[in-house]
């Protein structure tokens, strides 16, 4: 039986519940709802949780430990000598598996029965079968591979069977618990609720969960980095220059000095314009003129980051170039910090005043009137009232801009350049940690190589950096934030 | 209170303060205020009372042109403060609303210390030359507002951390700070205790003596407990304006006395 339609009768027989366990909460009162402790529907609702959620919890953590189990009690059964002839344990198991899927892929095509799938193994043309279902294999005619991969079928096949019949028994028995337990006096809507609960506080754990899932991937790799590469030059060189014939120099600070670089650029030009704009917007502009250039400037927001990456490369590069590095005599190059702080910039406005435009919105009109009403101008209200009281909030806007800046990879690329370089020029090419991130795991050097794991330490170093801003933040608003209420 | 007090009170035979003529309000299509004439007078305690809706906060907001941060609202007539027409073109409304001070009806202390509450006034209007002189005057408003005992000691203490009352009082320490002539105060005791009422009412009593006092009361007894003359506004219309004694004692309209006694509201 197939997942898929295992899950169908589960539900089936939750949907049945509901309407039974419905029918029978009202048939225990005869029909007088008012003697119900819920309202029906939740009676209902009941045995369709008892029955759909344990069953299909259990499907689930079944599906997911599966293979676990069934590649441990296999590879018990795999000869030492085939294991040391194929070059380790994780390179036979991948050839089981593909294999077994390879008999699936052929048993289904030509339904062939398991006696049949087993004389395969004398086949001579097995190998050519395989390949015929988009299977490559090299190892199928060795025959303690082909029975590995028997087994594994056999034990999968085995395991499936036993979760179907679980699955259905604890459906059954949790739709019978649920159905025989409904009277007058259950308090139905309270289990529903619970169920809400749980079910809102698992959505919540899972977003702290993948976090943390993250920051651990992160650390395993970034550890593997520092086994083979030394910290300290990791962390105390000044050379970024990989050579993928070893021997290369990963310092850390040409790519930092980048990032911090292009996003100070960008903050300079995003905050101050479109904080402006937000007061402007929120403060001064006719409810009609507000409802037409907000949703404009959000059409900013919307553009993706390769078309401004486009942009920069086309228009902003090159003018910046023949206009101000060419004239003052700071470099030829159309790829530039400058270039790409810019245009980052100007895709960050809108982030910064559309949030700052909201928060400015959500100071009480209270906090206006009195400032008018003690002989204020509407300036001195915004700069001496509005924007102290905003202040947190700005703070968070400019901060989510902050982290999008250093984050944002594909105008670096397409501005910028992809020379690690530690400058003060900001008409000169530089790149950033997240270029670099991307370039060093695209290359074509091995896995398992410095140039290729330092990826790694920079997503954790990057990772690191924007915690410490959001620190820092929030104790520089918790320490200036001018409440009202 | 006893009703011959109120008949017996004295009311000063001061000039008038200001000086409203033929004053109509509309709020876009809505004609709220119609024809209104009063004299403020210095030196008194004035309220305006009146059902709900009937202009008497409409009229208050006209009197320092806060009517002008709404968009919709147009004034006609013609308002003086010490006989200058506070709607003349030549007058800057900032300037005005630094004359004829405002105390609003839910306490809205900045979300600022106690001392820069106060010295808000003051800074934006370069009314000191020195952090001596300003908190010479932070400790007077303060003391004015009955409110500086209980604060001296956490002046930098947020505003907002105070009590309703205290909140309130704080207000009127900020409004008093600008060195106005008049101050309007629209329903100050609605959103608080009967003992905060009371403290914000002895100090009204207080503050007469230096500034016109203009307040708009749902509640007859603070109107009678407070003011010197009182005014009824009645769907726009203003009805009678008078002595506080004569209003409550002896009304010359119909419509007040019903107003009065319970009968319309």
């Amino acid at each position: 039986m197939g997942i898929g339609l295992l899950i169908l009768i589960v539900l089936g027989l939750a949907g049945c519940g509901f309407l039974l366990g419905r029918q029978r909460a009202l048939s225990l009162v005869e029909g007088d709802a008012r003697r119900l402790h819920s309202l029906p529907s939740y009676y209902g609702w009941s045995v369709l949780l008892f029955t759909a959620v344990p069953a299909l919890l259990l499907t689930a953590a079944w599906l997911f430990l599966q293979p676990t189990v069934v590649a441990h009690r296999v590879a018990a059964s795999i000869p030492e000598a085939t294991v040391t002839a194929r070059g380790g344990l994780d390179l036979v198991m991948t050839d089981i598996r593909r294999i077994s899927e390879g008999l699936d892929l052929i048993a289904r095509r030509e339904g062939l029965d398991t006696k049949a799938v087993a004389a395969l193994g004398t086949d001579t043309a097995l190998k050519e079968r395989l390949g015929a279902v988009g299977v490559a294999a090299g190892a199928g005619s060795d025959p303690a591979v082909f029975d590995a991969a028997l087994a594994w079928r056999e034990t999968s096949a085995g395991l499936h069977r036993a979760m179907t019949i679980a699955v259905l028994l604890l459906a059954a028995a949790g739709f019978l618990f649920a159905f025989l337990r409904i009277s007058p006096a259950l308090r139905a809507r309270n289990l529903v609720e619970q169920f809400v609960l749980v079910l809102l506080i698992s959505c919540s754990l899972i977003a702290v969960a993948t976090t943390f899932g993250i920051i651990a991937s992160l650390v395993a790799e970034s550890w593997s980095f520092f086994r083979i590469y030394p910290a300290s030059e990791f962390f105390l060189s000044t050379v970024w220059n990989p050579k993928f014939g070893g021997g290369s120099q990963l310092g850390l600070w040409p790519l930092v000095w980048g990032t911090i670089y292009v996003s100070l650029i960008a903050l300079a030009v995003a905050v101050p314009i479109g904080l402006l704009a937000a007061i402007y917007l929120s403060e001064y502009a006719t409810p009609r003129l507000r409802a037409t250039v907000k949703p404009l400037l959000e059409i900013l927001a919307g553009i993706p980051s390769i078309v401004y990456g486009l942009f920069a490369l086309i228009t902003v590069g090159p003018i910046l170039r023949d206009w101000f590095a060419m004239p003052m005599g700071l470099g030829a190059s159309s790829s530039s910090v400058m270039t790409a702080g810019v245009v980052m910039g100007i895709m960050l406005i809108p982030y910064v005043s559309s949030l700052s435009d909201d928060i400015i919105n959500a100071v009480p009109q209270a906090m206006r009137d009195g400032s008018f009403g003690l002989g204020a101008t509407q300036s001195e209200t915004v700069k001496r009232v509005v924007l102290p009281a905003a202040l947190p909030g700005i703070v968070g806007a400019v901060l989510l801009a902050a982290s999008r800046a250093i984050g944002e990879t594909m105008i670096v690329v397409m501005g910028a350049g992809a020379a690690a370089k530690l400058s003060l020029n900001p008409f000169e090419a530089m790149t950033t940690v997240t270029v670099k991130i991307v370039s060093q795991l695209t290359g074509d050097t091995e896995f398992a190589s410095p140039e290729t794991l330092v990826a790694f330490a920079l997503g954790l170093t990057l990772f690191c950096f924007t915690l410490a801003l959001n620190v820092a933040a929030l104790v520089i608003v918790r320490k200036y934030r001018e409440q009202y209420e | 209170m006893n009703v011959m007090q109120i008949a017996e009170r004295a009311t000063a035979t001061a000039t008038a303060k200001m000086t409203a003529r033929g004053v109509q309000v509309h709020y876009g299509e809505n004609h709220a205020l119609k024809d209104v004439d009063v004299d403020i007078l210095a030196g008194t305690v004035t309220a305006f009372i009146g059902p709900s809706g009937c202009g008497k906060s409409t009229f208050l907001r006209c009197l320092n042109r806060m009517n002008d941060t709404v968009a919709s609202a147009r004034v006609t007539g013609e308002i003086r403060l010490d006989g200058e027409d506070i709607y003349d073109r030549r007058v800057d409304p900032v300037t005005l609303r630094a004359r004829v001070g405002m105390v609003f009806q839910k306490p809205n202390p900045f979300p600022k210390s106690i001392y820069e509450n106060v010295a808000y006034g003051p800074r934006i209007h370069g009314l000191t030359r020195n952090r001596a002189e300003l908190d010479q005057v932070v400790e007077t408003s303060l003391r004015k507002a009955a409110l500086w005992n209980e604060v001296k000691d956490r002046l930098q203490a947020p505003g907002t951390g105070l009590s309703g009352g205290q909140q309130q009082r704080l207000c009127i320490a900020r409004a008093i700070a600008t060195a106005p002539e008049v101050l309007l105060m629209d329903e100050p005791c609605s959103a608080l205790d009967p003992i905060a009422t009371a403290q914000v009412e002895e100090l009204i009593d207080e503050l007469h003596t230096q500034f016109s006092v203009v307040i708009v009361t749902h509640s007859m007894q603070q109107a009678a407990r407070v003011s010197q003359r009182t005014a009824f506004f009645h769907l726009g219309h203003l009805v009678e304006y008078g002595e506080t004694g004569q209003i409550f004692t002896n009304p010359r309209d119909p419509r007040t006395e019903s107003y009065i006694t319970g009968r319309i509201g």
